[in-house]
């Protein structure tokens, strides 16, 4: 353990604890913008910086290891006037168009910007301009608008081990980029997304569906037995993009499915009453000519192509279980009890689970049970 | 003929290859073998290729020994060499009038050539001539009858700093990286010189690379690693091949590899080519590069020393630092500490250049000053032009004007009057230099070789360069010098690595000694020394135009109107002040303001 003194107040931390650590132990503000408790530490920001007695130049606290009897100032006229400097010239290749920008209201810059009240810039000059657009089907890559923070290059590869992003260039044309400036195609976690302080990375399902006024619901991820939290920003009994939060046991990380796998909720393809098969399989959408493009299965009535009522009809869950039970009982008796597989859900629960395992075993009799997250 | 012994030595240092090197060797070869001296080819007769000799103005440079007696010839080119066979090695009789004459004794004689000794002298791909030189006499006299302590201390004693330009004590650096306890410690040679004008390192490895090496066995043997790795650019291809060579050399007589001189200690040598990124030159984020990331400076949680390669321990130290080493093994800490200051000891490789005379490699001892460099060393300013400043120190380096030329050459004072040492460039500015020119120049390649991790250095000394580009295309504004000093000063001090920190230098120390100069500029519109294209006009005075003509035929725009014997007019419109008019005209009829 080590005790420093930040600005005035004592406080005792861990060894190999840096000074930003110590200073928010004690609540005291320290603006920054590439610094994430979870990566490495990165120093490229330059805003988080603090003057050290007995040191001549101001150092930055997230890359200075607190020291014993180490006496820290985090807020001069001088330090203001850095932080300030590097906030224009960061806003000095940054498009001004925050009325358009998803992350308005929730952008690190932004409130940056605000507290300092940047209205003039000294420094007009070039800006960068990035015509291509990236083609993915998840993230929407505005590379205008990126700080160069690297917490995106760094949680790709220290957390996710991914590794799909990293810089390209030197100078002001330095840019994050996957390989060759093609498209991004990874596994589209959406780690970076939920690192990026600006609107450089935003969901591309989110684009104009609101900004503010959501209500957060904290729910569970249904996805798989992992059970991560998250929490899902609804309005009008829609989800319009789904988070989660740093203090939760998965720590804020979340997977492709978690974070963008939510489009089924409001789906209006989405089964929401039991179905019972009526025709003959051959005449299943899989014998039927196929349209281009395909329609899913189970398109309901009136969208063209296969006209399910013909194939299937809506009955009540009593009637479904009947029926569910009747043709078990018979595929038995007919065929013996190896005749029937079960595949159960990584998306119930281990209870769920286990009842089913057990229903198979006892009242089915055979052990072809399986599960879809057993790799 | 005469003698028993001839040695034909061509300097084939950078400067050397440049100006028809292998041209002259090839017709050295023919000429001999005409002359039917091949039947004692390599007996008698005798062809090197040795390093670079330091004076690149006069390149190429030939020496012939016959019988010990040293002959020099300068500026030499193919169409020499048959009169030079025929009179001096046929006939004995030197060719007088291409003797090196006077500038070649003065460039010479306030150099002190420690790290240089051997270039120029041995033939680099040949590892006995090293050898025969005095050559791994340090490394063996370090490996069986020293303990890393004892090498430690020499080192200290000799008050060698680190030559890659921040001037920290190599001793202290050792002595850290051996008290500190791991399984694995790398030795790496930071050869990633990329300045702009700078040559001293490329001279050292293509020249000597034996000594790099040597140099590098010693420190292996101080700090207990095992491995090494030297880290070139790859626009150095020359260097590389023949260190990679004298690698190959060195395994094959055991002076590398396993059980070196028999004393059982292990070291080996990589060689990683560098892809040509300016910053890499940087230790962490040359290690970075080793390692296979971006060459990306990394924060200092930790010395190199405590983690560095691959989070072990590691000693980096410049080209030339190494190849002082075997020097100081040799003849003694106090030895070299002697040749230099108090607080620096040794000598100090400079690549000379700019307007200057006697542009080259030279070598002094650090204390010298930059009067006694300039003048007595390289001969003044070129067609007898006042000298305006020194730049030294490259890109991250200051202007040091006329005034202060009578300072000491080391890196204290360096630094206190705005410059710094660097890895050794120095560039001569004479009235003909813009220094906002100057400065816009180094800045240009500053800003484009950031990484671009840090937001001061990216965007910050892009800001810089668009203000002076600006003020030297007659739109800078009044305000433009302090917001120019501001955030000079706002860069410098919260910048990540030395790259950004330094950045600003050539644009601060112009200011401080210069700004005159940016007034004029911004005020008059004018540069006064007339370098500006947006600030100068090109006239043409009617008394002293003959109408020939001359001007008109060469205008690439043309932009020159007139009638054949009766005075041109230039049309400012179309005018792009390209210069041409100016530099054809015979009668100094155009007028340059």
């Amino acid at each position: 353990m080590v005790t420093l003194k930040i600005d005035g107040r004592k406080v005792t931390v861990r060894k190999l604890s840096t000074i930003l650590d110590a200073a928010r132990k004690l609540d005291i503000p320290i603006p920054t913008l590439c610094h994430h408790p979870e990566l490495s530490p990165y120093g490229g920001c330059r805003l988080c910086l603090v003057e050290i007695e007995g040191i001549a130049k101001p150092a930055a606290s997230c890359t200075t290891f607190a020291k014993e009897g180490m006496i820290v100032n985090t807020s001069s006229p001088y330090l203001e006037k850095l932080r300030r400097t590097n906030l224009e010239l960061i806003l000095s290749d940054h498009p001004n168009e925050c009325m358009l920008c998803e992350r308005s209201g929730d952008c690190k810059l932004q409130e940056l910007a605000y507290f300092y009240g940047l209205r003039e810039n000294r420094f007009k000059g070039e800006i960068r301009v990035y015509s291509k657009k990236d083609n993915n089907p998840f993230v929407t890559r505005d590379m205008e608008k990126c700080i160069l923070c690297g917490q995106c290059v760094r949680i790709c590869d220290e957390i996710q081990g991914v590794g799909a992003i990293d810089f390209a260039y030197r100078g002001l044309n330095t840019r994050v980029s996957p390989p060759f400036e093609k498209d991004l195609n990874c596994e589209f976690c959406g780690q970076c997304v939920a690192v990026c302080p600006t609107g450089a990375l935003t969901g591309k399902m989110w684009a104009h569906k609101g900004r503010q006024n959501f209500k957060e619901v904290e729910t569970i991820c249904p996805y798989c037995g992992c059970g991560c939290n998250i929490t899902l920003y609804v309005r009008r009994n829609e989800i319009i993009r789904i988070s989660s939060n740093e203090e939760t046991i998965n720590e804020g990380w979340l997977c492709a499915k978690g974070r963008f796998g939510y489009g089924f909720v409001n789906s209006p393809e989405r089964l929401t009453k039991p179905l019972i098969r009526i025709a003959p399989k051959e005449n299943s959408i899989f014998n039927v000519k196929q349209t281009n493009p395909p329609l899913p299965p189970f398109t309901k009535v009136g969208r063209g192509g296969i006209n399910n009522a013909a194939l299937f009809k809506e009955v009540t869950w009593e009637e479904a279980f009947q029926y569910v039970s009747k043709r078990l009982k018979e595929i038995k008796e007919n065929y013996g009890p190896d005749a029937i597989g079960g595949l159960a859900s990584a998306r119930c629960t281990n209870e769920e689970n286990y009842l089913f395992q057990k229903f198979m075993r006892v009242v089915i009799g055979t052990n072809n049970v399986d599960h879809c997250a057993r790799y | 003929m005469s003698g028993d012994n001839i040695k034909i030595k061509i300097c084939m240092g950078p400067g050397g290859i440049a100006a028809g090197g292998n041209d002259v060797i090839e017709a050295f070869k023919g000429q001999l073998t005409n002359q039917r001296i091949n039947a004692s080819f390599g007996e008698q007769c005798s062809l090197h290729q040795v390093g670079c000799r330091g004076l690149c103005a006069k390149d190429v440079l030939v020496e012939i020994i016959i019988d010990g007696k040293e002959t020099i010839y300068e500026n030499i080119n193919p169409e020499k060499v048959p009169r030079i066979v025929k009179e001096h090695i046929l006939g004995d009789n030197p060719v007088k009038e291409w003797i090196a004459g006077e500038d070649y004794d003065n460039f010479k004689k306030k150099q002190i050539k420690v790290v240089l000794s051997h270039c120029g002298e041995i033939d680099p791909e040949d590892m006995n001539a090293y050898i025969e030189a005095g050559g791994y006499k340090a490394a063996h006299k370090a490996l069986t009858s020293m303990s890393p302590s004892e090498i430690v201390e020499t080192v200290k004693t000799s008050n060698l700093r680190g030559r890659g330009g921040a001037g920290f004590p190599t001793g202290l650096k050792w002595e850290l990286g051996l008290r500190i306890k791991s399984d694995v410690k790398y030795v790496i040679c930071n050869g990633d010189e990329g300045d702009p004008g700078a040559f001293m390192d490329r001279s050292v490895m293509e020249g000597d690379p034996h000594s790099v090496i040597e140099g590098m066995i010693i420190c292996a043997k101080a700090t207990e690693s095992h491995k090494g790795y030297i880290y070139v650019r790859a626009e150095y291809p020359l260097a590389v091949k023949r260190l990679q060579q004298a690698i190959d050399q060195c395994l094959q007589k055991g002076y590398l590899g396993k059980n070196i001189f028999d004393t059982g200690f292990d070291f080996d040598i990589r060689i990683f080519q560098g892809a040509g990124a300016f910053v890499c030159g940087e230790a962490t984020a040359l290690m970075r590069s080793i390692e296979g990331k971006r060459g990306m400076p990394t924060p200092k949680l930790w010395r190199s020393a405590e983690k560095g390669l691959w989070e072990k321990p590691t000693v980096l130290n410049n080209v030339e630092t190494f190849a002082n080493i075997p020097k100081i093994i040799l003849n003694g800490g106090d030895w070299f500490r002697n040749l230099g200051t108090e607080r620096s000891g040794g000598t100090k490789v400079f690549s000379l250049t700019g307007n200057i005379k006697n542009s080259g490699l030279i070598e002094v001892p650090l204390g010298i000053s930059l009067r006694e460099i300039i003048y007595d060393i390289g001969g003044g300013i070129e067609g007898g032009r006042s000298l305006k400043a020194v730049q030294t120190g490259g890109p991250s380096g200051g202007c040091i004007p006329a005034a202060l030329l009578d300072i000491e050459v080391d890196y204290e004072s360096l630094a206190k009057v705005g410059s710094i040492m660097g890895s050794g460039g120095m560039v001569v500015l004479d009235e003909t230099n813009c220094m906002v020119n100057t400065a816009k120049f180094f800045l240009e390649f500053t800003q484009a070789e950031s990484c671009g991790k840090c937001t001061p250095c990216r965007i910050g000394t892009k800001r810089m360069l668009e203000i002076l580009e600006r003020i030297t295309n007659g739109n800078g504004k009044e305000g433009d010098i302090e917001l120019l000093e501001d955030l000079g000063s706002h860069i410098r001090a919260t910048s990540l690595c030395g790259l950004g920190m330094t950045a600003p230098n050539p644009v601060l120390s112009t200011i401080r000694y210069f700004r005159d100069e940016y007034e004029a500029h911004i005020k008059d519109r004018k540069c006064p020394a007339l370098v500006c294209r947006n600030l100068i006009t090109y006239s043409i005075i009617e008394e002293e135009c003959t109408g020939c003509g001359a001007c008109k035929r060469a205008c690439p725009v043309d932009s020159i109107r007139g009638v054949r014997k009766k005075p041109h007019k230039i049309d400012p419109e179309l005018c792009v002040k390209c210069g041409t008019c100016f530099d054809v005209c015979k009668f100094k009829a155009i007028l340059k303001a």
